[in-house]
């Protein structure tokens, strides 16, 4: 029911209602409304089992069922996936009430509902790529859904295409994984673990191949360099997909087969490595963004690196409490920054922005709200979370957590940096200035999911959903140095930016993004040349040279041959044909 | 006294005569001519085989000239026809000289 209901939307408005655009959105959102009570339902009761099909089974070889789990942990992403998106869906109705193409927004964003659940549910790894792979698809179509703008159809596919890399290695895991075991199902794989435990160069190898398809999803590095340019989208699905949902696919992934990636301490030292990197990495580029949601997107990037480091140190509860709470305040963040936007009449760039505290009241509190939890001040929900990792990271890997420290100062500083930009100081613009407020069905998401990111993280709230993990005793120097690195980065961040007009820092290679995408530009550029030449050599030398030509000539060559015997003069055939009598005459006489 | 060994000799030297014939002549009629002969060199040497191949009782080997009725039958029947398209040919191209007939020539 849960599944069915934003499938069945997906369906009925690309068949019937694209016409009329303000059904097909009612139709989205009541569906994602009624699967969210669905999954409230299903989060309350816990007896609940779902049927189970099978799909494809080769008997005693390869056996997919189409079945649901429902531990604790798939209640959770359930309930994150289904509210967030309700929440989003609402505020789409106000985000996109003038597009032309908002029939086929909500048909995409139902469909990615659906693929989104599909993940979280599937008790299989096989059924989960194929929603993998549903979502990695929608999220293509709504990131390019302005397709008439080149930067967004290019950045759709690059989303597409930098994905696919990861769920390459995704797949080639999953393959792994069933030779070993002969089954493709957790429960089964689970069972029989002890059969590949036995080989643990192949397991690391395994482990490490899925955890590819992670870092495809979930924008860790090295292929995170779609993720900021997916914020070509429309802003509610850049918090849908890009901050609350799908990008956070990969750590639930991750979590999923916790229990392969925990037996190999080299697959888990090289996750929470990746993490680490791809936390400072995002931190330190999105210090020196102007586009307001590119500075959220890498601030995404470096908070899912937060996330996937605490797997790395194994610690499934701390990833999934980080996600609990990333889920919502960075949706807030990227939906206030969406109100913003609206506001100045699609205007990104923070440089043009100012003073926006007065006019964009409740946006402001909101954002205010999200970025005091994204940067883990003390009584708001990131704290509790990042914490957690951070002490974590200090009983475990002690040089993770100085970067994790110092990831926590720039996050700070950054996001300070958005909030004095965006909404202190002086209006830089004409748009600015005449700024007014979103509509309600705009606001009501926001201060909703405002509650939710102040409230998530206390304990009380918190263990209603998930196991919270308890790390915090062990020293109360976490904390403390974690709250001394806000300080600093926020204080900083005034410094540094209090009442500019221009970007005062300059820092080319963070501006420059690393020169990723000039290394891949250039990257791929060499060795798609080289396989080119390759390809080319086969082509011409072997089959057009070789089989196609080879053929033709040998054909021609026995055919120019025998005309020498084809004079059409008689006697010479009447001679050839008396001297072979002759010939056979001698043989068979005289042999 | 007349052996088999000389009957050969004349049949081969009718053999060889019809196979020069065939090679170098120009003219349709006469290399048609030059087969008959050779067709009559074999009829020669069957009949001289069956002259001289006699069981005990003395009487000849009648199964060779069958075989020479046969080929005078056939030979007939070939000529009829090797005529007739020496005649349909001559109507289509005025000709009966073999250089001039090498349309088979790629």
């Amino acid at each position: 029911m849960v599944l069915l209901l934003p499938l069945g939307s997906a369906a009925v408005i690309t068949l019937f209602t694209r016409r009329w655009k303000n059904l097909s959105a009612l139709i989205s959102v009541a569906a994602v409304l009624g699967s969210f009570i669905c999954s409230c339902f299903v989060f309350m009761r816990t007896d609940i089992s779902a049927p189970e099909f099978t799909w494809i089974d080769i008997r005693g070889v390869f056996n997919v069922p189409i079945a649901f789990v429902l531990d604790d942990l798939s209640r959770l992403m359930l309930l994150i996936v289904s509210g967030v998106g309700s929440l989003i869906h609402i505020y789409s109705l106000g985000y996109m009430r003038d597009d032309p193409g908002k029939s086929r927004y909500f048909a995409a964003l139902s469909l990615f509902m659906f693929a989104m659940l599909g993940i979280v549910l599937a008790n299989n790894f096989v059924m989960m790529f194929i929603f993998w792979e549903l979502v990695g698809f929608t999220s293509y179509v709504l990131i390019g859904h302005w397709f008439e703008r080149d930067s967004a159809a290019e950045a759709a596919k690059k989303a597409f295409l930098t994905t696919r890399i990861g769920d390459f290695g995704f797949m080639i895991g999953i393959l792994m994984v069933w030779m070993a075991c002969g089954s493709v199902v957790f429960d089964d794989v689970v069972a029989h673990f002890s059969k590949i435990t036995s080989n643990p160069g192949y397991l690391t190898i395994a482990a490490i191949l899925i955890f590819c398809g992670a870092v495809g999803k979930s924008a860790q590095f090295p292929l995170h360099v779609w993720l900021p340019d997916a914020m070509e989208g429309p802003t509610p699905v850049s918090a849908l997909i890009h901050a609350a949902t799908m990008v956070a696919a990969g750590v639930y992934l991750l979590v999923r087969v916790a229990f392969l990636i925990q037996a190999s301490q080299t697959a888990l030292l090289t996750i929470a490595w990746i993490g680490t990197i791809t936390a400072l990495l995002g931190a330190l580029i999105a210090t020196q963004q102007s586009d307001i949601k590119r500075i959220l997107a890498y601030s995404t990037i470096s908070q899912l690196g937060y996330m996937v480091m605490a797997v790395g140190l194994a610690s499934n509860e701390a990833a999934m409490f980080h996600l609990f709470t990333h889920a919502f305040f960075k949706a807030l963040l990227f939906l206030a920054a969406g109100s913003v936007i609206v506001a100045l009449h699609h205007e990104q760039n923070i440089w043009n922005m100012g003073g926006l505290n007065s006019k964009l009241k409740i946006t402001f509190a909101t954002f205010a709200v999200g970025a005091l939890a994204l940067i883990g001040c003390p009584p708001f929900s990131g704290f509790f979370s990042k914490d957690d990792i951070l002490a974590l990271a200090f009983q475990r890997n002690l040089p993770i957590f100085v970067i994790g420290l110092a990831t926590a100062f720039l996050t700070a500083f950054y996001v300070s940096r958005q909030v004095l930009i965006v909404f202190l100081g002086k209006p830089r613009s004409d748009s600015a200035r005449g700024a007014h407020e979103s509509p309600p069905v705009m606001i009501i998401p926001l201060i909703v999911l405002a509650f939710f990111a102040l409230t998530a993280g206390f304990e009380v709230v918190a263990q209603n959903f998930l196991v919270v993990p308890h790390e915090k005793e062990a020293s109360a120097i976490v904390p403390t140095l974690a709250i001394v690195a806000l300080v600093v980065g926020a204080g900083s961040a005034f410094m540094v930016y209090r009442n500019r007009e221009r970007e005062p820092v300059h820092v080319d290679l963070f501006r420059r993004l690393f020169y990723f995408d000039e290394f891949y530009a250039w990257l791929i550029k060499h060795t798609q040349e080289f396989l080119a030449r390759i390809a080319a050599f086969l082509d011409r030398a072997i089959i057009d040279g070789g089989a196609v030509r080879g053929t033709g000539g040998a054909t021609f060559g026995f055919g120019s041959l025998l005309r020498l015997f084809q004079v059409g003069n008689l006697q010479a055939y009447a001679f050839l044909f008396g001297m072979g009598i002759v010939a056979l005459i001698y043989f068979v006489i005289f042999r | 006294m007349i052996t088999l060994g000389h009957y050969l000799v004349v049949s081969g030297i009718l053999f060889t005569i019809g196979f020069a014939g065939v090679m170098v002549r120009r003219n349709i009629i006469i290399i048609l001519m030059a087969l008959e002969l050779m067709l009559n060199a074999a009829n020669l040497s069957l009949v001289a085989f069956s002259r001289f191949h006699v069981d005990p009782t003395g009487a000849p080997n009648y199964n060779a000239q069958i075989f020479v009725f046969f080929i005078i039958t056939v030979a007939a029947a070939e000529v009829a026809v090797g005529l007739a398209i020496v005649v349909a040919l001559f109507r289509l191209r005025q000709t009966t000289h073999v250089e001039d007939i090498t349309t088979l020539k790629f």
